[in-house]
């Protein structure tokens, strides 16, 4: 019952309450065929709980949920075939090694033996863990355990992967591992693939579009050319300084009126201006105040500059506050 | 077909993940022969064997299959292993029933533990062996119901077996294991006849012993229903408190 025009996923007012608070409010979303979405936001902002309603884990207090063309807001569970999703936490059993997890994942699709057997095997070289398949999944290292776990949300072939933080917490090659793992399945099988992510250097290299949310609502929602186009034209400085010192935007903004001043994180700011920057009204302003300023340098527009711009957000520390929380 | 396969493997992944495990054999074992003693050291005298193993039999399949399920479902929920389970597309009855199996299967074999030590030392003859089967049987799924109605009503493994001891050992004490039920205060005599235990000892009794209150047919109808009632509370439960 799929309409072959219809996009992957068709999200329209989905709400999410817990008591009385909104965890997720009335956000309205598509996301294409074939196509990798990306959710950004800081903690806490409802990137789970919208993973959670798309997957069927949740359920929504108001709004619907259409997955390729068909409706599945009353129960996600009959559409739970077309999905394979991949938690932000690693929930493959301990007990088991990296064969009998991919064995038992598929068989919960009811893949037969043989053909289960053989899938598990294909994924573990994949994932590029062919020689550690008869290892325990409590021996293997974060990053080898994200990885299984990626394969096992992938074991049933499914045309719609959600991924909660994919790289969250594991080693630099890890997470090019599992980067690239994506964007092969994307190209090559055509996987839709929505995910959160809170690295926004990683949206922008992977996804073809994303949707920031901050408090549960959607702020704003584009390709990240379109995204990255809005701030083309825009001259910025960063100056980086001890984080002693309190935020100096407001003095700053002041004194400075035709730039704006945007803080990046504890001892990091940020002028904005339309024209070319000159750095020594800056230098000689941090002087005078007795801040030290211990590197500035130009800033190329990306998509944390309008991350930033948009949600007001310090992009930085929200990967900082991530990262601690997952170790 | 694809229902069953995931049906099969998660009986089978249980069994070997949880119960084939050494410390849960031990108990199977260790754990009739300690309440063997038990009643034993109670009598004070000459060890009626027949007459013990009603109650052993009950008391290793509660303990056994509450305990253990308690443990097997709190931890995987605890785990967010149980979250793959619930994005799985089979039904929620298939699923619990997967997830259950393995609880009732490691009880009967407990029970057999005890069987099997009275048909060595007393013969059993006279034992009325397929309602005794069918008995041991439902008292299992009942109890293994028991436990998941237990398991899903709490968040922490210690919460499930603090719990478990709530039905546990009130069942124990009422459900005429100890003393007649007759010999009861008149005001916990109704609660006796609202525990599932209460119908499988009967079970148990008119089978081994031949001393039983109720006709047979009327404690298999009530622990039916028990179970029925149970796995539904349990479905709604599931639904209502895990997906949120």
């Amino acid at each position: 019952m799929t309409d072959a025009s219809a996009p992957a996923i068709q999200v329209i007012g989905l709400t999410k309450l817990y008591d009385k608070t909104k965890a997720v409010d009335e956000i309205s979303f598509e996301v294409r065929r074939g196509e990798i979405f990306g959710l950004l936001g800081p903690n806490g902002a409802g990137k789970t709980t919208t993973i959670n309603l798309l997957t069927g884990l949740a359920r929504p207090s108001s709004g619907s949920i259409g997955i390729f063309g068909a409706s599945y807001s009353d129960d996600l569970r009959t559409g739970q075939h077309l999905m394979g999703v991949v938690p932000s936490e690693n929930n493959l059993y301990e007990e088991l090694d990296g064969f009998e997890n991919l064995c038992f994942c598929a068989s919960l699709y009811g893949m037969p033996r043989v053909e289960r057997e053989k899938r598990a095997r294909e994924l573990l070289e994949l994932v590029g863990l062919d020689s550690a398949g008869k290892k325990k999944f409590v021996a293997y290292s974060r990053g080898m355990q994200r990885r299984l776990t990626i394969a096992a949300g992938i074991i049933h072939n499914p045309p719609i992967l959600f991924l909660d933080e994919p790289t969250t917490g594991i080693d630099v090659a890890s997470a090019r591992q599992i980067r690239q793992m994506i964007r092969q399945l994307n190209e090559q099988n055509g996987t839709t693939v929505f995910l959160t992510t809170h690295y926004i250097e990683e949206a922008e290299r992977l996804c073809e579009r994303v949707a920031f949310i901050v408090e549960g609502r959607i702020v704003r929602i584009d390709s990240v050319e379109s995204l990255v186009q809005d701030v083309h034209g825009r001259h910025i400085m960063q100056f980086s300084f001890d984080g002693a010192y309190p935020n100096p935007c407001e003095e700053l903004q002041i004194e400075f009126q035709h730039v704006k001043c945007e803080a990046v994180s504890s001892g990091v700011v940020r002028i904005v201006s339309p024209e070319k920057i000159d750095i020594t009204p800056f230098i000689k302003y941090f002087e005078s105040k007795g801040i030290e300023v211990t590197e500035a340098r130009k800033i190329q527009p990306s998509l944390e500059d309008v991350f930033v711009r948009v949600t007001g957000l310090a992009a930085e520390e929200m990967k900082r506050e991530k990262e601690g929380k997952s170790k | 077909m694809k229902a069953w396969i995931a049906f099969w493997s998660i009986f089978w992944k249980d069994i070997k993940t949880y119960y084939v495990k050494p410390p849960n054999i031990s108990w199977g074992i260790i754990f009739p022969f300690a309440w063997a003693l038990m009643f034993f050291i109670r009598s004070g005298s000459a060890l009626d064997i027949r007459s013990l193993v009603p109650g052993v039999v009950a008391m290793s399949i509660l303990f056994g299959t509450t305990s253990l399920l308690a443990v097997t479902i709190t931890f995987e929920k605890r785990q967010k292993t149980f979250d793959r389970l619930l994005l799985a597309p089979i039904s929620f009855e298939l699923l619990m029933l997967g997830k259950t199996s393995g609880a009732v299967l490691f009880g009967v074999l407990n029970a057999f533990v005890p069987i099997a030590i009275g048909a060595a030392f007393a013969g059993l003859s006279g034992t009325a062996w397929l309602p005794l089967i069918l008995g041991v049987v439902f008292i299992a799924i009942s109890s293994t119901f028991l436990g998941l109605f237990i398991a899903v009503s709490v968040v922490e493994v210690f919460e499930a077996q603090t719990f478990s001891n709530f039905f546990r050992f009130p069942m124990v004490f009422l459900c005429g294991l100890f003393f007649p039920i007759e010999r009861l205060p008149m005001f916990l005599q109704p609660l006796s006849y609202i525990l599932p235990l209460t119908y499988g000892v009967d079970i148990l009794h008119a089978t081994v012993t031949h001393t039983h209150r109720l006709p047979l047919w009327l404690d298999f109808i009530v622990l039916l229903l028990f179970c029925i009632t149970l796995f539904l509370l349990s479905l709604r439960n599931v639904k209502r408190k895990w997906i949120l």
